[in-house]
């Protein structure tokens, strides 16, 4: 609220530069319009005025590039191998950064055996793929990546991870996508405790159980357990949805059950399917979880506080 | 952080000593301070082998070359007092300066005769059973193996610990395993902290069990020879562990024939497990299990409040 009368001053000279800046149509066309649509071309609506304006005030250009500026252009059909063996978790990722500036779009690493931090950070289109098992912290924090891997994953796999894909074929460890943020994340086997913890978006999918305190304060983001949950599902969840194929342990603070709507069986079932892991019988059998929303408290403040922090 | 580790076998033998070195070399990044050993090897009966040491690493530094005596004296303090009991000394090995092997044998009460040796200023025994050799000192696991020859040695089972110090100092009394003092062949490892530590040391503490540290883990290796001596099973005891000790845990209890693990009711420290028909793997990271199985397998986490126990 703060910024409201800065905003007004900036609006104030009407030279041409700033028209053109705000976008505000020739004074011919303006005068054409009707009373209602001429104060929002000219930025004068109480809502914009007020800064309340839930308007997108650009459209991104179809010519714009989402992608960063240094990314390599990679051939997906440029296929090579890298022997982890006796390389350590530096030189692997190190490796993969060589070959993808190459421009080899397909990269297997084979040999894992387990060790830790192997993949992460690729903010870019690419098809990984682990022959083997991961220690902690595989694939966390990518943005885009395309990954396989056969084996197993130990704790904090693919931790903030932004978009793309990760499907592990076996089981994985604690805080399975800790502060996911977006893609597909998924698990074949089962997973350890605290899984999708923290998390802000993107989907988490589990074949088989989960533990303890999966979702725990989970802020946005769709996760789907298709097997059992531990004990306190989705404590302190704020929002977000949880989908659990099988028995709940218990569920944790403001975690309510709601009702499965047609949306969600369609979604499940097109997302399940995706992967391989539609259950025989169905998704009628998915238990939903939403945050109850009781502990939404942050606007309770007295007046007289408010002031104070503001 | 800490590591630990562990490996059963199922009806047959191997080289634990070398297994269980290359487990924890590949764990040693979550702690140099120290590493300890607790392997099982043939039982033998009425013989016992009894691990001690004479004095603590910071003595010896302190003392200079005054210690060669003190340690001497020390020595013959024990040979006497064992003497005393009637114990026959099969064997002697010297492992260190401060670090014996004695192989004894014995008829009667152990735990008077450990109370006995102990009672010799400095001297901590690290273990008394049939069958278990608990070696443990400062440094990684290739040269705690290295200094007391632990390749090589053929057991059905063993566990193991490298520490980072958090809750206590960096010597020998500190570092795990612990011997669950006076239960023949009963030792724990444990990574995590027990946040009622004071409050249960010193229940055990008025029930007369004796602490040689000020190490949080050590409570639970008394807490279970409690249990035991109580005729409790091992398995019931790691389940009541659970609820009676407050804090995050995973831990790892090894007797002659069996080992057991339980992990908190958050479980916050991690364990991967291996299992298979014959062999049974456990590692606080799936890369220790990889040091030892190259080939391709399938591990899980054990959940929140578990307990299994092996019987080898």
């Amino acid at each position: 609220m703060a910024g409201v009368e800065s905003d007004v001053s900036e609006r104030a000279p009407d030279d041409k530069a700033t028209r053109d800046a705000r976008k505000v149509p020739p004074d011919a066309e303006l005068r054409g319009m009707s009373q209602e649509d001429r104060v929002k071309a000219l930025g004068m609506a109480t809502d914009q005025l007020t800064g309340r304006s839930m308007y997108i005030e650009f459209q991104p250009g179809e010519e714009e590039r989402f992608t960063y500026p240094w990314a390599p252009d990679l051939d997906f059909n440029k296929r090579t191998e890298i022997d982890a063996g006796e390389l350590s978790t530096t030189e692997v990722n190190q490796r993969i950064r060589a070959l993808m500036a190459e421009g080899y779009g397909s990269i297997v690493v084979q040999n894992p055996r387990g060790k830790h931090s192997i993949g992460v950070g690729i903010l870019n289109r690419l098809n990984l793929i682990i022959e083997g098992s991961l220690g902690y912290f595989g694939v966390g924090l990518i943005d885009g990546p395309n990954v396989r891997i056969s084996g197993r994953v130990g704790w904090s796999c693919a931790e903030n991870m932004m978009a793309g894909t990760v499907v592990i074929e076996k089981n994985a460890g604690s805080t399975f996508g800790a502060a996911l943020r977006g893609g597909d994340l998924v698990c074949k086997g089962s997973v350890g405790s605290r899984t999708g913890i923290d998390m802000k978006g993107g989907t988490i999918i589990v074949g088989g159980e989960t533990g303890a305190l999966s979702g725990f304060m989970m802020q946005r983001g769709r996760m789907v357990v298709c097997g059992n949950a531990g004990k306190n599902l989705g404590d302190s969840m704020y929002d977000g949805t949880i989908y659990v194929g099988g028995e709940i342990k218990s569920l944790g603070v403001d975690a309510v059950k709601a009702e499965l709507s047609d949306l969600d069986r369609k979604w499940l079932t097109r997302k399940l399917t995706q992967y391989g892991l539609m259950p025989e019988r169905g998704v009628d059998h998915f238990t939903k979880v939403v945050a109850g929303k009781q502990l939404w408290n942050y606007d309770n403040l007295e007046p007289s506080e408010k002031k104070l922090i503001l | 952080m800490c590591g630990i580790a562990g490996l059963i076998y199922r009806g047959k033998s191997s080289d634990v000593g070398a297994e269980m070195t290359s487990m924890l070399q590949a764990l040693k990044h979550r702690g140099p301070d120290s590493t300890g050993f607790a392997v099982y090897g043939a039982p033998s009966e009425g013989d016992y082998i009894l691990r001690f040491k004479l004095a603590e690493k910071e003595e010896i530094d302190a003392a200079g070359y005054r210690i060669g005596e003190r340690l001497k004296a020390r020595l013959d303090e024990i040979e006497r007092r064992l003497e005393e009991h009637g114990v026959e000394v099969k064997s002697r090995t010297k492992a260190t300066e401060y670090a014996y092997r004695f192989v004894i044998r014995h008829e009667g009460d152990t735990e008077a005769l450990a109370r006995y040796v102990e009672d010799v200023e400095g001297v901590e025994i690290l273990s008394l059973g049939n069958s278990l050799e608990l070696i443990k000192d400062l440094g990684d696991a290739a040269t705690v193996a290295g200094q007391y020859e632990l390749k090589g040695f053929t057991g059905t089972h063993g566990i193991g610990h490298t520490r980072m110090a958090t809750e206590s100092d960096v010597d020998i009394r500190s570092a795990h395993p612990y011997w669950a003092f006076p239960y023949n062949d009963v030792s724990v490892v444990h990574n995590g902290q027990i946040t009622n530590y004071w409050t249960m040391r010193r229940q055990m503490e008025r029930k007369g069990h004796r602490f040689t540290s000020d190490c949080d883990s050590e409570l639970l290796a008394v807490y279970t020879a409690h249990n035991l001596a109580n005729g409790v099973e091992l398995e019931e005891s790691l389940r009541r562990s659970i609820s009676e000790i407050d804090g995050v845990f995973t831990y790892l209890v090894a007797t002659r024939d069996q080992l057991g693990m339980a992990k908190d009711t958050m479980a916050a420290k991690p364990l991967v497990l291996y299992e298979s028909d014959d062999l049974i793997v456990m590692a606080s990271e799936e890369v220790a299990i990889r040091a030892i199985l190259p080939q391709e397998i399938d591990t899980t986490d054990p959940y929140d409040e578990e307990v299994r126990v092996w019987q080898a």
